[in-house]
């Protein structure tokens, strides 16, 4: 079968020892930045992107994911000891995980945890094998008109998954789009936007904007927010769920695992948005929906179990359509473009052993973090204890020298700056960064195909709507919109979000 | 009933997007436009900002209209002090080295928290320095001048 000789080819891929040892440094990396709050993926990766230019891609790309699953895994850690979300997709963890930790079941949370995720990683590497091949062949049918209403369909699913506002959400990815811009056209040669300035001429790198907004302006954020942070550590006694704790969680495994799948696929998804459903299914089905908020064990298997799952199958687009999903994902392509890979479908076909390999490694990495985690849990937590004073300083140094040798450019370390600047305005207006971000990375390519299309169809806008696919894929993003703006939607979206 | 400004969140948030669509479509208009069979380098932009300028009005109105919460107070110091620190190792990296560009970032950043200790941060910058030109410049092979010549 040719699916088992493409996972044999990923698996040796793989499995050499330089790719194993690559693979272990991202997800201990990822783990890390996991366990401390206050650096996220996006930072992390945009920060050691420089380090893996010397690297082979397969390797380089490998590690990469390894630091965003990881970081995924490593979040759940702090959440359930000491109530502090390492990142985003497990602010919910906190509010089941840390109550069980207060009643001194932190060890059964922990393991649950990392077996629900251990499953769900395993589950969203198996969709990823069986529909990323069909959906690439889908792919290669894609015209520029396609592709131009897939990113309207990416753009319209990221406003709608956004939290806050959506008209903010759709401003916010306008000017992303506008950054994105910035530099030399490709058609023409025409300099747009370059105030004269000739270090703009190539555009705004998409890591000193990352960093800048991701980076610097959330540290200037946390220093602020210092004040009322006091870490509390709960005690672990015991790792070993009881027999009823498995009983209770391994549906809302199953069902966490589905739903963060399937959220992680579409654009503008992954892992945030999969925990924060999974919850509130879980307590949708729950028999005694009181009892969560205080130590519910499948209000932390659920939401666990489908951030891991989100956050993996969040490659489906990119490895297939070559569109970025999310942040992280769009710093994928970043990676991918400097080792002199383009992101498509043709990856799949030309370029086998990274496709296959990269898959691979997500098994093999989640096999590790269980490993990892579970036995080590002591060494993370004493992590916690390195006071934030003393760690930001040198997350400081290493973004600048990170944006800095990118290009060796210290224009891009003022830039980053600027957007440090730009960043920590928007968090005080409640405007979220990730839909620019996603609009940055879009930009060039929707203006791109948009021409394109257009000349093709010699200026006939009608060539959107009357290719059955494009057609599709508007329709679908039409719907996503109306569904929002309806008042009764717009409420659920509102409680959702809100838990 | 008198205008005041109910969301100031938004209302700020509105001008910020006002602003730059007025000068992202005010720029595009000197590029060539094309039609729309040969889109020029100014089309895409030009409907980008006119689009995001309107945005940015209608954030603003509905801040007229709707409550919204407050603009919480911002620190000087953290803010100042951590773009200050990005500043200075921008403006002395390539003039100065890594050792000079280093020890500034992380004394002017370490300076950004009001806990912040002198005698950790002394340790902060001489461990962080010998990262710095160890891992970096030697190790990892960047190319940095390590002290101005």
């Amino acid at each position: 079968m040719e699916l088992l000789a493409n996972l044999q080819l990923g698996f040796d891929v793989a499995l050499t020892l330089q790719n194993v040892l690559y693979c272990f440094l991202g997800v201990l990396l990822g783990t890390l930045i996991g366990v401390l709050p206050g650096i996220g993926p996006v930072a992390t990766i945009a920060m050691l992107l420089p380090a893996t230019f010397a690297l082979p891609p397969v390797s380089a790309l490998i590690m990469l994911a390894g630091i965003y699953y990881g970081a995924q895994y490593g979040g759940s850690t702090t959440a359930i000891l000491v109530n502090l979300p390492g990142e985003a997709s497990s602010v919910v963890t906190c509010l089941d995980g840390y109550a069980m930790a207060q009643q001194g079941r932190a060890g059964p949370a922990l393991a649950v945890a990392a077996l629900g995720s251990f499953f769900a990683g395993t589950v969203a590497t198996l969709i990823l094998v069986l529909f990323a091949p069909p959906l690439a062949e889908v792919a290669f049918k894609f015209g520029p008109a396609e592709y131009f209403s897939l990113m309207v369909l990416g753009l319209i699913a990221a406003i709608v998954l956004a939290r806050g506002s959506l008209i903010k959400a759709i401003a916010m990815i306008l000017l992303g789009l506008l950054l994105g811009l910035i530099g030399a056209d490709t058609n023409t040669g025409q300099f747009r936007f370059t105030f004269g300035l000739p270090q703009l001429a190539d555009g705004i790198g998409f890591v000193v904007v990352a960093m800048g907004m991701f980076g610097f302006s959330e540290i200037i954020a946390n220093i602020e927010r210092r004040a009322r942070r006091e870490v509390v550590m709960a005690k672990i006694t015991s790792l070993f769920p009881t027999r009823e704790d498995l009983k209770a969680s391994w549906k809302a495994v199953l069902r966490g695992t589905g739903i963060g799948a399937l959220l992680g696929i579409l654009p503008g998804g992954g892992a945030t948005l999969g925990s924060f459903a999974a919850y509130t299914l879980e307590k949708k089905v729950a028999k005694d929906p009181s009892r969560f908020g205080k130590g519910a064990i499948e209000g932390v298997a659920g939401p666990e179990s489908a951030n891991n799952a989100g956050a993996q199958t969040s490659f489906i687009p990119l490895l297939t359509l070559g569109i970025p999903a999310n942040a992280v994902m769009a710093l994928m392509v970043g990676a991918m473009t400097i080792h002199g890979i383009t992101p498509g479908p043709q990856v799949m076909t030309e370029r086998p052993e990274l496709f296959w390999g990269m898959i691979a490694s997500m098994w093999i990495g989640n096999l590790l973090l269980v490993v990892l985690n579970l036995p080590l849990i002591g060494i993370w937590v004493k992590l916690l204890s390195v006071p934030y004073r003393i760690l930001y300083p040198a997350i400081l140094l290493f973004a600048c020298i990170g944006v800095y040798s990118l290009n060796n450019s210290a224009i891009d370390v003022a830039l980053a700056l600027a957007f440090g600047f730009l960043g920590y305005l928007f968090i005080k207006l409640d405007c979220e960064p990730a839909p620019l971000l996603l609009g940055f990375v879009l930009g060039p390519m929707m203006e791109e195909n948009l021409r394109r299309a257009l000349l093709l169809s010699r200026g006939d806008p009608t060539v959107f709507v009357t290719r059955p696919l494009s057609l599709t894929l508007l329709v679908v993003a039409a719907a996503l919109l109306i569904i929002v703006v309806v008042p009764a939607v717009r409420k659920k979206r509102e409680e959702a979000f809100q838990e | 009933m008198s205008i005041s400004i109910r969301s100031p969140r938004d209302f700020c948030a509105g001008l910020i997007f006002l602003f730059f669509g007025t000068l992202a479509a005010y720029i595009a208009r000197d590029y060539p436009m094309g039609s729309a069979v040969r889109m020029g380098p100014g089309y895409f932009p030009y409907v980008l900002g006119i689009l995001l300028a309107l945005l940015g009005v209608v954030v603003c109105i509905k801040s007229l209209l709707m409550h919204g919460e407050r603009i919480e107070s911002a620190s000087l110091r953290a803010l100042s002090l951590v773009l200050g620190a990005v500043g200075a190792f921008a403006g002395t990296i390539e003039g100065f080295g890594i050792v000079i560009a280093t020890a500034l970032l992380v004394g002017i950043g370490a300076a950004a928290s009001p806990e912040s200790r002198p005698r950790e941060v002394a340790v902060l910058i001489a461990f962080l320095l010998a990262l710095a030109v160890g891992v970096f410049t030697y190790g990892l092979g960047l190319p940095f001048r390590i002290f101005p010549v």
